[in-house]
């Protein structure tokens, strides 16, 4: 077998893949250039009197209190005295409302609405600088790296004042030594929900009754972490928020005069208590502003006029900034909030405070500058709007200086066009921050559809590319090298520098091309040689080629990519295609006549055609048997429906309830049926994997494999049935085992991922489950052994004789069932091989379940139930398609070896995406189960690889077990072959080995079609991501693009990489288990010729 | 003999699908408030009675069912009750079907059973009139040489046609365009219906035109 150009083959094809991906998403992904200048105070003098020095003025307040509550979403804060029946959330914080209608000229409560993404560094790096964020940004919420730009602290500290942070550490990594005393607190783990707060309150009070401060910031984490544990439904949230209030009260006691409180969420919740995405629930937060001197001017009609429904979150900037005098930061876009400034004429008595159209025109003059210098260095604002936005600020600016210089009064037109000027300035930047790379995608975009043709090209022709003696692989790499290296060298010489992308992308099209032409050149060979191939190849772009059902569906399947209401209701759309086309096994089969005996046909009982090879009842049994499983198939496929969540475009979608973890389920009874369900599913798991290695005499040997299978699967799953009830348990109950109850929760999934490990490796090293009996042959019936006959012509003959003669014996063994075994002992053969007949097939099905238990304990409980339908489904898939193998071979033209069709390929790659759904999964970034890098380790951890790849396993762990059990499609019509043609077999002594080592038999077929299949699953797989790459590239000004076709395309494509790599490993283990066999076989010889 | 079939094929298929337009328009025009988004349901019911009352009247007719040796009325009438039976039964299984396929189980049973009442007087009806309740021969026709008269192909092709409207009719159900005929179950019946008038002109053109190849082995 040619493993290694096999193998070679494959990674060739995954790099031009990855290639590809890399180039598009470099060039999709938006980039805004930050602007590292910052503002100075001569930036802000007054034009006019150019001697008042806005930075040495008395400010309009000494000192600021920054309360930043996250999470705090609008709603938490409105307090309704009519509400008798509150939820945990609703009128847990009084105080507002109470100092609102209390002081209303020294208050007031606002809606806060963030920019999306609604995560809380992007929030912090928001309303600090008072920039949009861009989409890059997200990936970086774990691993927040220093604020570069312009920004509020900063320009606190340049301006003297002493700013002391207390709270969650992300500030610390965002503002590294910027502070003039910090306290921070670990805030990634979500399971805990006062270390932070309680941090902040040992130090808040003291702090603030001390005169070493002027700026504080206290950032509490406790009603963002109960979102995320419990929901915002939950009682710990009403602990939380009435403790939050009390902390309020507090420091309203503490206030001075000259100091500033501001309360504000960052961010809001969803229903869930997740947050990240752009609905209104996270966007939404509450602000509060507070002072004990009066900030609000008292002319009710005033207020009324120029009072905000909403605040944008970026308007904090530039507001603290000149309510405190230092200049706002560089970057800002956000625009002055009106209120809090009197309107001109009104000076209200404290010093050097700015009228309402002072601060806009300062705003403005910032924003104004903050434009020209990004549009000096980058070129992505489009000239027109750009252009506009100029006219309209000096047409502004000579209105407002002849205004200031004469004596009349400002129209209050000048402030509400100035305000008008912000906005547009602001949606200008919204729109236009998304800039493209457009060659770098088109780049992209080529390879991926040079790299789908080049898999499809190699999976139609899989026999020729082995059967070559020449390495077909040679050309292209020698090519992609020269390639580079010339793309390279001209760059260099060009420029002076050299970009790795583009020498990369030439590289790889120049592979991907001189394959492509080799592979057209050797066709043509072979077509010279014997004309019905080339036949075949010209007739397979022919329309009506199109129309046939495995293509037709993944034309479908990549269509419905394009549209986002489909990518919205993918789940629902998939498993349709999945049903569809599954349906559509039957029904071919019955058109080809092949599922009822063929009793009608006079010819064949004429004995005139080649009699068929099964009996009339062997095909009305093996129909039953496509139709049971069929049934099976779309059961699991409907039950699977409902284990779906929700996004947040579905309006009335409800998330299935298995989804919860146990620990949030309030109702005992309910959280008890939960867990014995997912547990009994979670036997039944396991307990179908061991029937079906015990079916076929796999159990019966002493190797690794078989002790993974026999002792550490169950103790697997006891664990994860253990860590669940530990999980489960509420907190405040067996409060004097807490500490056993932590300890397990550490000692329980840690020992699952040290058994997981183990077996996989034991599997691994020793893949043989044959059990070898020899037994000393007693009575006269055995015939001599064949192979003696052999003996001296040359080992390797031998070898081949040898096979079909344990072959026949094992299966006589296996036919004769253990009932006769003692009485027909003398019998026996000499040798006997249990399990020899699934010896490629179950090591791979042991590894596919050691690892979806693996996998299994990242998700919620109840996706137990979810995994069994999953392990259901396969086996429905895989007896379909061993039942529709036999029932074809009728017809007599199976005659291409052990090639798998394309409709079992079409279904395993559509169920992927199925279960991809099925275990609450989405293809967006919110929906994403932080949860999983928590398990086995709670207390959080020290570097981002260890959490970042167990929420990979999370995610994509349909996709990993699909892929690894893909080759289990080629294995199964053989392992299923047995039951078939049992009776038929048994008669004849001059057939050959049967089951999978059949596969031996022809080692050159065998890899071809193993490269035939793998090549097949990377070519839908790959098709998928060519079409979210085609919809991101076509609708990126769509209006949807980044909430879901962005998100999509991600996923999509690390999709890809985890099942190319997946496929990649389960090849790898087929191959091992070749080369065991081999060893087997050859250890085998001497014992037995002896 | 070829042409005198495929006239009385077109003439009653032309009397079929005049029948739907009479069921659709009629009661547009005399039954207050009837339309074929607002009174869906209704639209239906009176589509799938004309279909199954012409079609009963004209294959029974024309005679084309297979011809039954026993002619007692007892035969007679428990074929009739067969029928019957078979008709409900497999209402049920499309409503199973479309179920299965991702129509709501509860929320609108009502509309669901339409839609399958629908599919089963465009399909399974024709079945029993053609082949009579035999099941077996039902399974028999749709295969590759399974047809054995001009109406046996022309059953295949009809049903086909039936069967991957409805089908294609589900899939702009999840789109966001907010038209009338997205609601459930509206653009699988209307796929259905115009699946089935394709059919019904397809069917005799197609024969026409193929009926050089077309050889059937026992008539």
């Amino acid at each position: 077998m040619k493993g290694l150009r096999l193998l070679s083959l494959l990674l060739w094809l995954c790099s031009v893949y990855y290639v590809g991906i890399y180039l598009f998403v470099g060039g999709f992904l938006l980039v805004r250039l930050e602007v590292n200048r910052t503002s100075t105070c001569g930036d802000v003098l007054q034009p006019g009197d150019e001697l008042r020095d806005f930075c040495h003025e008395q400010p309009r307040f000494r000192r600021a209190v920054l309360l930043i509550i996250d999470a705090l979403r609008v709603d938490f804060t409105r307090f309704d005295h009519n509400n008798v029946a509150a939820l945990p959330f609703e009128n847990k914080l009084p105080v507002l409302e109470e100092m609102v209608s209390l002081r209303p000229s020294h208050s007031r409560l606002y809606p806060f609405r963030a920019d999306p993404p609604t995560t809380t560094m992007q929030r912090i790096k928001g309303f600090t600088t008072g920039s949009l964020p861009t989409f890059v940004d997200v990936g970086n919420n774990f691993a927040s790296s220093a604020i570069l730009e312009d920004n509020l602290i900063h320009q606190f500290g340049k301006a003297g004042k002493r700013v002391v942070f207390m709270g969650d550490d992300t500030w610390e990594s965002l503002f590294p030594k910027r502070f003039h005393r910090s306290l921070p607190f670990p805030s990634f783990n979500v399971k805990d929900l006062h270390t932070v707060d309680n941090g902040i309150l040992q130090h808040l009070y003291t702090t603030m009754v001390g005169d070493d401060w002027d700026v504080l910031v206290a950032h509490f984490l406790g009603v963002d972490h109960c979102g995320h544990r419990f929901g915002p439904d939950h009682p710990a949230m009403a602990d939380k928020l009435t403790q939050m209030d009390g902390v309020i009260r507090s420091v309203i006691d503490r206030l001075q005069n000259d100091t500033l409180l501001v309360v504000m969420g960052d961010h809001g919740m969803t229903d869930s208590g997740d947050h990240g995405g752009e609905s209104q629930k996270e966007t939404d937060a509450a602000l509060f502003l507070y002072s004990p001197s009066r900030l609000f001017s008292p002319q009710p009609s005033q207020v009324t006029k120029s009072e905000p429904n909403v605040v944008p979150q970026t308007d904090l900037v530039p507001t603290l900034a000149l309510l405190l005098g230092v200049p706002i930061p560089y970057s800002n876009l956000g625009q002055v909030l009106l209120p809090l400034f009197p309107s001109h004429g009104h000076t209200v008595g404290a010093v050097g405070s700015l009228s309402q159209l002072e601060a806009l025109w300062i705003n403005a003059k910032q924003v104004n500058r903050f434009l020209e210098t990004y549009s000096g260095i980058a070129k992505d604002i489009p000239p027109e709007s750009l252009s506009q936005l100029k006219d309209e600020f000096s047409r502004l600016s000579s209105e407002y200086l002849t205004t200031v210089g004469g004596t009349q009064t400002p129209s209050p037109q000048l402030a509400t066009s100035l305000q008008v000027y912000l906005a547009s300035v602001r949606d200008t930047c919204r729109a236009t921050w998304a800039k493209f790379n457009p060659l770098k995608m088109a780049a992209g975009l080529t390879i991926l559809a040079f790299a789908c043709l080049t898999c499809f090209t190699l999976s139609e022709l899989s026999r020729l590319m082995i059967r070559e003696n020449v390495s077909v692989l040679k050309t292209p790499i020698i090519t992609a090298l020269m390639v580079g290296v010339c793309v390279a060298a001209v760059q260099l010489l060009a420029q002076g520098y050299v970009e790795v992308s583009w020498c990369l992308a030439a590289a790889t099209l120049s592979s991907e091309l001189s394959f492509l032409w080799r592979t057209c050149q050797s066709r043509a060979i072979t077509a010279a040689k014997n004309g019905s191939e080339a036949l075949k190849c010209a007739s397979w772009l022919t329309p009506s080629c199109l129309l046939v059902p495995h293509l037709l569906v993944t034309l479908l399947r990549c269509a419905s990519l394009l549209s986002d209401s489909y990518v919205i209701a993918e789940g629902r759309a998939v498993t349709f295609l999945v049903l569809s086309l599954a349906i559509c096994i039957p029904i071919r089969l019955n058109w080809d006549g092949l599922l009822s005996p063929p009793i009608h046909d006079p010819l064949k009982a004429a004995g005139l055609l080649p009699s068929s090879t099964l009996s009339p009842s062997a095909v009305r049994k093996e129909s039953c048997t496509l139709l049971a499983c069929l049934g099976l198939l779309v059961g699991s496929v409907y039950l699977s429906l409902s284990f779906h969540g929700c996004r947040e475009e579905q309006g009335s979608c409800q998330s299935s309830p298995f989804l919860t973890p146990l620990a949030r389920l309030q109702d005992n009874q309910l959280r008890n049926l939960h867990y014995v369900l997912s547990v009994c599913s979670l036997g039944l798991w396991t307990y179908l994997l061991r029937c079906c290695l015990r079916h076929y005499g796999n159990l019966n040997s002493s190797g690794g494999t078989v002790f993974t299978a026999r002792c550490i699967l169950p103790m697997l799953s006891v664990c994860l049935g253990l860590f669940w009830a530990v999980s489960a348990t509420p907190e405040d109950s067996f409060r004097n085992l807490a500490e056993l109850i932590s300890l397990a929760q550490l000692v329980l999934p840690r020992s699952a991922f040290f058994l997981l490990g183990l077996g996989l490796l034991l599997i691994w090293i020793d893949p043989l489950t044959v059990f070898v009996k020899i037994t000393i042959a007693r009575g006269s019936s055995l015939p001599p052994p064949r192979y003696r006959a052999s003996t001296g012509i040359s080992p390797q003959a031998e070898l081949r004789h040898l096979i079909p003669q344990i072959y026949q014996r094992m299966r006589h063994s296996l036919d004769d069932g253990e009932l006769n075994k003692d009485n027909e002992v003398g019998s026996r053969p000499a040798v006997e091989a249990y399990g020899l007949g699934t010896v490629y097939s179950a090591p791979l099905l042991l590894f596919c379940g050691m690892l979806g238990t693996g996998l299994l304990l990242l998700h919620p409980e109840g996706m137990a139930l979810s995994f069994l339908l999953m392990l259901l489904q396969m086996g429905a898939l895989l007896h379909i398609h061993a039942s529709s193998t036999t029932l074809s071979s009728l017809n007599g033209t199976q005659s291409g070896g052990f090639n798998v069709p394309w409709i079992p390929v079409v279904l395993w790659s559509l169920a992927a995406t199925q279960f991809f759904h099925a275990t609450g999964h989405l293809p967006t970034f919110p929906s994403i189960q932080w949860n999983a890098a928590f398990v086995g380790f709670p207390h959080g951890h020290t570097s981002n690889i260890l959490p970042a790849s167990l929420v990979t396993l999370n995610t994509f762990a349909s996709h990993i077990l699909f892929a690894v059990g893909c080759p289990l499609l080629l294995f199964w019509p053989l392992v299923c072959e047995v039951r078939g043609s049992s009776g038929r077999v048994c008669g004849e002594e001059g057939e050959d080995a049967v089951m999978e080592m059949r596969l031996r038999e022809n080692p050159q077929q065998f890899s071809s079609a193993l490269l035939q299949l793998s090549t097949r699953y990377l070519f839908i797989m790959g098709a998928q991501v060519f079409a979210s790459v085609c919809a991101a590239a076509i609708l990126r000004r769509h209006l949807m693009v980044w909430k879901v076709f962005a998100p999509k395309l991600m996923f999509e494509a690390s999709g890809f990489l985890v099942s190319s790599f997946s496929v990649l490993i389960g090849v790898m283990l087929v191959l091992r288990v070749d080369v065991a066999v081999g060893r087997w076989f050859k250890r085998l010889v001497p014992d037995a010729s002896r | 003999m070829w042409d005198r079939e495929i006239r009385a094929m077109a003439s009653t298929h032309a009397i079929i699908a005049s029948s739907v337009f009479m069921a659709t328009v009629l009661p547009a025009v005399f039954v207050p408030g009837f339309s074929v988004y607002g009174a869906h349901l209704s639209w239906i019911y009176s589509v799938s009675g004309a279909v199954i009352a012409v079609s009963v009247a004209v294959f029974w007719l024309l005679g084309i069912s297979t011809p039954t040796k026993k002619h007692s009325l007892g035969y007679k009438l428990s074929r009739l009750s067969r029928s019957c039976l078979y008709f409900f039964l497999s209402c049920l299984f499309f409503h199973t079907v479309v179920v299965l396929y991702g129509a709501p189980l509860i929320d609108s049973a009502v509309e669901t059973f339409s839609l399958a009442f629908l599919l089963t007087s465009l399909t399974t009806l024709r079945c029993l009139c053609i082949l009579g309740p035999n099941v077996q021969s039902w399974i028999r026709v749709f295969s590759r040489h399974g047809a054995m008269s001009v109406w046996d192909t022309c059953l295949q092709i009809t049903v086909a046609c039936t069967v991957v409207g409805a089908w294609v009719g589900a899939f702009p159900i999840p789109l966001d365009w907010d038209r009338p005929w997205q609601v459930w179950p509206i653009s699988c019946s209307l796929g259905a219906m115009i699946g089935f008038l394709t059919g019904l002109v397809a069917a005799p053109v197609w024969i026409h035109y193929h009926r050089k190849q077309l050889t059937y082995k026992c008539k």
